[in-house]
């Protein structure tokens, strides 16, 4: 018999050292997330994972479970502010799904979805964001960059290599690559780096690869990102 | 060390050797190279990155943090002119319009010749003495259109910064009124001797007694946190004092460490008394470079007086030394775990809590983090004991604060009163007349209005870190929070997406109502802005980035309504603005390159 806390009424176990969000994700309940990944550690930066706990907002990847907790999650003002964040991401970016490889694979366009984002509502910043074609095997296109850093976090903490990381301050933060060139070309990096397998939308591009699976077939298009979370297992696709 | 034909070398060789070769100051070494070398070569960061053993990545990012570092040449002078709102009202974008034309350089451009780069900073706590700027780090006050002409030919004749004249840097503690603190004769060391005589538990059961509040704004019981350091597992304690002073309009512990370093620095190791530390750092914003010789002369004095070092003062085992660290241009770091994350030559972002610094501090281990004012309060506790300084002030505030006036007043400086003080009898002393508003605690404070003068600063009414600006009735509110506002924007550190897009988004805002854009619209988009970075935000900036726009939005509504020029939603895109580039580009400003007269182009 495990601890329980309560996400949005219904009772939910975990183990000591379990986050909130991880908590639910093993119950099968879906909390909008971006820059959490199971195999990371949290980070808590996007903050879409926030829930309400008392009077208090919390990132839910990195606040530990505790029993006796009321979570509320679901509700409409948090899945509000869910959206209007999901916005930020879209405007500081230039995100143009129709024309993305990534489009129906992406977390963030997936997200937008099952917030019920019709608009980016903002004006667009459109940052001036050069693509990194000079490796022969990947294409960076820092454009979609949403600063999860979980590039960055594969790199470090399971390629060993530090290929990845964040430079820059504020709405100027960007990604950077372990080169004085500041090309990824000149990077030790490979196509089986766990750091070019973890994007959330699409900077790491395949560029022997395109449109695999037809627009209408991919990940997202089959079911909603919220349907992919499955009770008692850690899913490929968290 | 034997020089080299090659500058960048040799700076970094210093550096390395200055530092150890320890990676965890990474952030002083960079400072170092660019002092040495004008900016951060490349050249140097490959030599860094073999001799420390650090992923390229680490160094470039931590060096792309910091607004005083530079990865880019940005000339020989680096001139930034304080933008606080304290500067524009004397003037300081004048200025900074004349000097560009003078040395015939671009706005946050470098010259072609290599020569200079003139451009904003964040506030740099010289407010009562303004408008102010920096020069290669350095402080220069009391700036003028004449000031302005000698500096550019100082520039052009390429006179070196340490020739300039000596009155250019000279700052003024401008203390106003003394108190206890400000007014203590405190002998080096007769602080601390009271606390040994005490011992570690009886000094720390005096700070508890004296109900002693984080003077960094937030208030926090000095005595919990003291007691709760002690208390915590750890291989080691650090204590860490908070000299990164960025909130516009505050300068208190400019003079303080100015004028009473040594009560600060022997707050430090009553601390580390009481909570049994080795090591302690004060984390100075590079804003305050100039101060960086000085105190080190300080703390060399007392280490000479045997007040810091082995055996203190002869009590067998109880060693402590303290270390300046310098901040590069990040207000940020005035978190308390941003700070300790940039001491750890790491970039200025605020840590996830729990844990928070007190268990899990600087590398990890229990660490105090207590602003300057605090610290040196907890000496006149020591020797004066617990329970008469609960004494002073109120029941909720104990003791005095120390208040950094600047704005529309005849006296501006530092005003030290006991808790309790009305903002209204402040305004009396400092000479304040036919008074609009003020700025409490700076942007992330609080601003008044004449009905709430009678309003106390102390933690039951008003809290506040010591800012204290003052506007007349000439002053435009509404300039005042866009001023703030684009304050914010320029400080996030951009970790997480409400305050890094959010402020960004913020600032537009203020400008497109600035630029004669605005409708009821935008003023339900800023509501809507402030509930997501309340409720969303990782840290205090996030949450507090609205407040200068909801309070003068509340208090001081005429100044927006003016600027809601249409009742319907209008885009903040304009034609003609556009158009500006293009005129730039040709030459051009004659009604041929223009499609309407708009109203004023944002600065």
């Amino acid at each position: 018999m495990s601890a329980t806390f309560t996400l949005d009424g219904n009772a939910i176990p975990f183990i000591e050292g379990q986050t909130i969000l991880q908590a639910a994700q093993s119950a099968g309940k879906y909390i909008p997330h971006l820059c959490y990944h199971p195999e990371f550690k949290p980070h808590g930066s996007c903050k879409l994972c926030t829930v309400k706990l008392g009077a208090r907002q919390i990132a839910s990847c990195t606040t530990l479970a505790q029993a006796g907790m009321e979570v509320e999650s679901d509700t409409q003002a948090l899945n509000d502010e869910r959206r209007t964040l999901t916005q930020m991401l879209f405007v500081e970016g230039n995100h143009f799904c129709p024309s993305c490889e990534k489009s129906g694979d992406c977390k963030l366009q997936a997200t937008a979805y099952e917030l019920g984002m019709m608009s980016a509502h903002f004006v667009p910043f459109f940052p001036s964001r050069p693509v990194d074609a000079s490796h022969p095997d990947l294409l960076l296109d820092f454009n979609r960059c949403i600063l999860c850093s979980l590039c960055v976090r594969a790199s470090r903490d399971v390629d060993g290599k530090n290929v990845f990381a964040l430079s820059g301050r504020g709405i100027n933060t960007h990604l950077i690559v372990n080169a004085k060139s500041g090309r990824l070309a000149d990077t030790d990096v490979s196509l089986d780096d766990k750091a070019t397998q973890v994007c959330p939308v699409g900077v790491f591009l395949r560029k022997d690869r395109g449109f695999a699976v037809p627009i209408g077939k991919r990940t997202y298009d089959l079911k909603p990102i919220s349907a992919y979370v499955e009770a008692g297992a850690a899913s490929a696709k968290d | 060390m034997a020089g080299t034909s090659d500058p960048v070398a040799d700076a970094v060789s210093a550096a390395l050797a200055r530092y150890r070769g320890n990676p965890h100051y990474i952030l002083q070494m960079l400072r170092e190279i660019q002092e040495a070398c004008d900016w951060i070569p490349p050249e140097a960061i490959d030599r860094l990155q073999v001799e420390l053993r650090l992923p390229r990545t680490k160094i470039e990012g931590v060096a792309g943090f910091y607004a005083f570092l530079y990865a880019q040449p940005r000339g020989l002078y680096r001139v930034l002119f304080s933008d606080n709102i304290t500067d524009r009202m004397l003037g300081n974008m004048e200025l900074l319009d004349y000097m560009c034309k003078q040395l015939w350089v671009e706005r946050g451009k470098t010259s072609e010749d290599g020569l200079v780069s003139i451009d904003t900073a964040s506030c740099t706590g010289m407010c009562d003495q303004g408008p102010a700027i920096l020069v290669n780090n350095y402080a220069i006050t009391r700036m003028t259109a004449a000031r302005v002409d000698e500096i550019c030919e100082l520039i052009r004749n390429k006179a070196p910064v340490s020739d300039w004249p000596a009155d250019y840097f000279r700052v003024d503690d401008q203390v106003q009124r003394k108190d206890l603190l400000l007014g203590s004769e405190l002998a080096p060391g007769a602080a601390l001797a009271a606390a040994l005589s005490r011992g570690p538990e009886g000094m720390l059961a005096e700070i508890k007694a004296s109900n002693l509040r984080g003077r960094g704004g937030a208030g926090f019981g000095t005595g919990l946190k003291w007691e709760a350091c002690r208390n915590a597992q750890g291989s080691a304690r650090y204590v860490v004092c908070n000299a990164d002073e960025g909130e516009p309009g505050t300068f208190k512990d400019r003079v303080l460490l100015s004028s009473h370093a040594d009560m600060v620095f022997e707050g430090m190791t009553l601390c580390a008394l009481a909570i049994g530390s080795a090591q302690g750092m004060l984390y100075l914003r590079g804003e305050y470079r100039y101060l960086l010789e000085r105190l080190n002369a300080v703390l060399e004095l007392r280490r000479r007086r045997k007040l810091l070092g082995d055996n203190i003062l002869g009590r067998p085992g109880f060693n402590f030394d303290i270390e300046i660290h310098l901040g590069a241009g990040a207000y940020i770091c005035g978190e308390e775990s941003a700070l300790i994350e940039s001491l750890e030559g790491k970039r200025g972002t605020p840590r996830n809590r729990p844990p928070f610094p007190v268990t899990h501090g600087y590398l990890g281990q229990p660490t105090v983090v207590n602003n300057v004012e605090t610290f040196a309060a907890s000496c006149l506790i020591a020797q004066r004991g617990g329970g008469w300084y609960a004494g002073i002030g109120t029941n909720a505030s104990a003791g005095t604060k120390i208040l950094s006036v600047s704005g529309d007043c005849a006296r501006p400086g530092l005003y030290e009163y006991p808790f309790g003080v009305s903002v209204g009898e402040v305004l009396q002393a400092c000479g304040a007349t036919d008074v609009q508003a003020v700025q409490v605690s700076g942007p992330s404070g609080i601003c008044i209005s004449a009905p709430e003068f009678s309003r106390r600063i102390a933690f039951e009414d008003i809290p506040t870190a010591g800012a204290f600006m003052v506007f007349n009735h000439s002053r435009d509110m509404f300039e005042v929070a866009r001023n703030f506002v684009h304050f914010f924007a320029h400080e996030s550190c951009g970790f997480c997406t409400p305050c890094r897009v959010g402020t960004s988004l913020l600032k537009k805002l203020m400008d497109k109502l600035n630029n004669g854009h605005g409708s009821p619209y935008d003023l339900a988009e800023i509501e809507n802005l402030n509930r997501i970075l309340q409720s969303m935000s990782h840290c205090g900036l996030g949450h507090s980035a609205c407040n200068p726009v909801l309070d003068t939005m509340a208090k001081f509504r005429p100044a927006y309504e003016k600027r809601l020029q249409h009742q319907e939603f209008e885009p903040a895109f304009d034609l003609d603005r556009a158009l500006r580039k293009a005129r730039q580009m040709t030459g051009r400003d004659d009604a041929g390159a223009h499609f309407a007269v708009t109203s004023g182009e944002t600065k």
